[in-house]
């Protein structure tokens, strides 16, 4: 394989890990400061895609899509906390997982009722939608490239966030000391919905960017969620910079696993079988490196060591 | 006389607090070895250290005369190192008999039986059901656990320390909030026991500790400061200054 | 305890008494979906021991149902093109005999749950959560994206497989042996929580320190349970596969593993019965609300949510009480 095509697949292996790093960043904060995993985070991820391909279809507009998709999965999850989850923080995970499951199942088929069950589509706008020419003779699509920059800085943001604002100051005295910061006056109610809109808007853009280089349908969260997962158990439950790690090693992982490990079958066996081998196999990559990671380090690799 | 159980130079630290800052002691046959000091001191660090729960930064643990160190809690219990918790870990959905039947299974090292009911298994009962009647809850061996007070949850503690009929005891706190007749009876019975086999004691409690104790060590921020019998202790300068504060 | 024995014994009767209904009056299709219902239980019961006696929260046991379900899938294939499934080194081939199938399934099964709980018990909480989901997920890749079983399409069997004595095409019989499977794998549930290994494994889902006190090693319990629990939905996966005439990689996704939760945990969570009151449900509903709407499962997800929120141990224990 020539280095350039090698090149590409880094990149795309880049753009696929930086949108899951949306996804996992969203997760992991939720888990980190309320101590829930929510499997209806995939429903949010489709309701932002949705939300981005019903306004694009209107007007036409693409900044303004990814701005409804952002914010009406914020305001989706502002809603599901409210009604739904703040009754599930102080229940076992078994509850958590059960309850948003069932979150699942209504979102889902609340869309399917509402949408249809044939998928929309959601153009690239035009001024991204050429191809870039990268050092070393690489043209790399415009739009990819755009979603490689948005989750860097995505995660500036929640860098900063994190470490320079208000915000997370309480959110990280939340993940030490929910009494502590209540008794402060800090209205803790609050900051949860907020935490929460904020994953739920992170995971609405992402299905927004997402949702214009494949198409838009149902169940397309929960694929991503169970990546999502697996980025989260790589990278150790709760720590921002473990979702960023793991995310672009799982995005590398799965896109170079199914060009490379088709070559690697090549050298055993005929081009037809190397094929199918190849595509059986790299789909089982990611969660082989994961497996890796759980029997060298179980909480992994920026996870509290207990 | 050899030690049962004995620590050497263990050192623990949580960030930047030193709650093990190099302990050394031994429990020997026979005795009771009280342990006091005050609050936060690091009793319970120590004994998790003791049991395995915890694995210590420096030092070692033997356990009658093996290198300890590694092994895990449940090997430690298997060659007969019984502990009981400061708060009480009990399956509280079961009932006071099923939770001294696992102990009974426990020392039994046979839980691989799937069909057989324990209900029926005339061994195991009968030790967990002497181990119930030693510490007087027979009578309340159907109760849910969960139903129990604070007190009886504290003697089921120590009646699943019986089932193991261990090599050694090691106890955080078995008084704490007995009463003043609990706590005597408790006394009374952990006289007695200590012939079966030797007691690590972590108590509040003075006058238990001064009644029971062969010997007492003082842990005062994870560091000795004195080891002695009772009275060595009572006159010890270092110990009146550090633990009792006022009296100095 | 006696109003859970009372409803336990109106469940049993229910199983009998239905497809008897049926066949007097003629009914197949009701013995169908009493079969779908009994096998659910089936699979239910399996994720019971890990979940309910174990407290092993397992999103993946699809994975267990879908191996099962290809199983018998493979084998049968095999059998019905007259292949071979290997020449060399030995000679294998496949079969239409259910014993067979039986057998193959709850040890490949069995033996997939050994090698998930090694790796998922390293760990504990959210954690197994994400990695059982994450382990069905591959297998469901790897069903799809493996072409000799037919990847996505699945495999379908032309003719169900045969059990020595019985015509298994005659829905009642394949009936008995799913009810038959059913019975007897409760009784030995009801044996295993009596049992010494079941103390065992209910403490460490309470209080593992405990259980490590007393010289037990809780992640090994929860291995066994794990491999029994497996293996049984493995079992329920095969009947499942036979009953339908085909598998395919639906069996094995993450929407599978969440409905097997779901029958647990509408039934009642570590209730002997609870599997089969949450499975009947699940196919009564499915049946009368699917007639309805074709959009059913957003009121499947307001009754979990209800009786998640709401009604803490499920069916059995909404009418039986909770456990004394
Ligand atoms: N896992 C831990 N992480 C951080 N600090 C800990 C941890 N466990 C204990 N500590 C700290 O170590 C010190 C010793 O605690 P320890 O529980 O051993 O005290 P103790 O002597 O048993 O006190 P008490 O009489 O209240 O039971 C305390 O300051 C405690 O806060
Ligand atoms: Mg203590």
């Amino acid at each position: 394989m020539s280095p350039i095509l090698l090149a590409e697949q880094v990149l795309n292996g880049l753009q696929s890990g930086v949108m899951l790093f949306l996804m996992a960043a969203g997760l992991t904060l939720i888990f980190g400061v309320m101590g829930l995993i929510n499997l209806a985070h995939g429903s949010l991820y489709m309701v932002g895609a949705f939300a981005a391909a019903t306004v694009a279809g209107l007007t036409g507009s693409f900044v303004l899509a990814l701005v409804t998709a952002l914010a009406g999965a914020a305001l989706a999850g502002a809603l599901m906390e409210v009604v739904v989850i703040r009754r599930l923080y102080a229940r076992d995970h078994l509850d958590q997982v059960l309850a948003t499951f069932a979150l699942i199942l209504i979102f889902s088929e609340g869309t399917r009722w509402a949408f249809g069950s044939f998928p929309l589509y959601l153009d690239t706008p035009d001024w991204l939608s050429g191809t870039v020419q990268l050092p070393g003779g690489i043209t790399y699509p415009a739009y990819r490239l755009a979603l490689i920059g948005v989750g860097l800085v995505v995660g500036v943001g929640l860098w900063w966030l994190n470490a320079r604002t208000r915000l997370g100051i309480r959110i990280r005295a939340g993940e030490n000391d929910r009494e502590m910061i209540a008794a402060l006056g800090v209205d803790i109610g609050r900051l949860y919905t907020l935490v929460f809109a904020l994953g739920a808007g992170l995971a609405g853009l992402a299905g927004a960017l997402v949702g214009a280089i494949q198409s838009v349908q149902v169940g397309m969260g929960e694929p991503v969620l169970i990546l999502a997962f697996v980025v989260i158990v790589i990278g150790g439950i709760g720590s921002i910079r473990g979702a960023l790690i793991g995310a672009l090693l799982v995005g590398l992982t799965g896109t170079l696993g199914s060009v490379l490990l088709p070559e690697l079958f090549k050298l055993f066996t005929d081009a037809s079988s190397a094929a199918t081998l190849g595509s059986a196999f790299s789909s089982m990559a990611i969660y082989v490196l994961m497996a890796g990671v759980l029997i060298w380090r179980p909480t992994g690799l920026f996870g509290a060591r207990s | 006389m050899t030690a049962v159980l004995a620590a050497t130079d263990l050192r623990k630290s949580f960030g930047a607090l030193k709650a093990t800052d190099g302990v050394s002691l031994t429990l020997r046959e026979g005795e009771i070895h009280a342990i006091i000091g005050p609050n936060g001191a690091g009793k319970s660090t120590l004994i998790a250290q003791l049991c395995g729960s915890l694995a210590p930064d420096a030092g070692t643990v033997s356990f009658l005369g093996c290198n300890v160190t590694a092994q895990p809690v449940a090997a430690r219990a298997r060659m007969g190192l019984a502990r009981t918790f400061q708060t009480s870990a009990l399956a509280m959905e079961d009932t006071v008999l099923q939770n001294a039947l696992l102990g009974a299974l426990g020392a039994s090292g046979k839980p691989w039986h799937f069909f057989a009911p324990v209900a029926r298994d005339r061994g195991l009962k009968g030790r967990a059901e002497a181990a119930l009647d030693a510490v007087g809850l027979a009578d309340l061996r159907d109760v849910r656990t969960a139903d129990l007070s604070h007190g009886q949850r504290r003697q089921l503690e120590v009646a699943v320390a019986l089932t193991l009929e261990p090599k050694a005891f090691v106890m955080d706190e078995p008084m704490a909030g007995l009463g003043q007749e609990g706590s005597a009876q408790l006394t009374s019975f952990l006289a007695d026991l200590k012939r079966t086999a030797p007691i690590l004691l972590v108590e509040h409690d003075m006058d238990a500790v001064f009644a029971l104790a062969d010997r007492i060590s003082v842990l005062v921020y994870g560091r000795i400061i004195a080891t002695g019998t009772v009275d060595e202790i009572r006159r010890d300068a270092a110990v009146r200054e550090a633990y009792l504060g006022d009296e100095a | 305890m006696t109003r859970e024995r009372l409803l336990n014994a109106a469940l049993v009767l229910a199983l009998f008494a239905v497809p008897a209904w049926a066949l007097w009056a003629d009914e197949p299709f009701t013995i169908t979906l009493a079969t779908r219902a009994v096998i659910f239980a089936l699979a239910a019961v399996g994720l019971n021991i890990a979940l309910g006696l174990g407290g092993l929260v397992s999103l993946g046991h699809a994975v267990f149902f879908g191996i099962g379900g290809y199983a018998m899938g493979i084998l049968a294939s095999h059998a019905q093109n007259y292949t071979p499934i290997m020449e060399a080194p030995f000679l294998i081939e496949g079969t239409k005999s259910m014993p067979i199938i039986w057998l193959v399934a709850v040890l490949a099964s069995g033996l997939a749950a050994w090698l998930i709980g090694l790796l998922s018990l390293r760990t504990s909480g959210v954690y197994f959560i994400m990695i059982t989901l994450a382990f069905g997920q591959m297998a469901y890749f790897f069903a799809t994206s493996w072409p000799t079983y037919g990847g996505e399409d699945g495999l379908s069997i032309y003719v169900r497989n045969g059990f020595p004595g019985l015509n298994t095409l005659v829905p009642i019989q394949f009936y008995g042996i799913c009810l038959a499977w059913l019975l007897l794998v409760l009784a030995l549930n009801r044996a295993l929580m009596r049992s010494r290994f079941g103390l065992a494994l209910n403490a460490a889902r309470q209080v593992p320190d405990r259980v490590r006190a007393v010289g037990l090693d809780p992640p090994r319990l929860q291995l066994v349970a794990l491999v029994l629990s497996g293996a049984i939905t493995g079992l329920a996966g095969a009947l499942f596969a036979d009953l339908n005439r085909f598998v395919s990689p639906t069996m094995l996704s993450w929407q599978m593993s969440g409905e097997i939760m779901v029958f647990v945990i509408i039934g009642g969570v570590a209730r002997l019965f609870g599997p089969v009151a949450g499975a009947g449900f699940y196919v009564l509903i499915e049946h009368w609300l699917g007639g309805v709407s074709e959009y059913w499962q957003i009121f499947l997800g307001l009754v979990l949510l209800l009786v998640v929120l709401f009604g803490k141990g499920g069916l059995v224990g909404m009418i039986a009480g909770a456990r004394k």
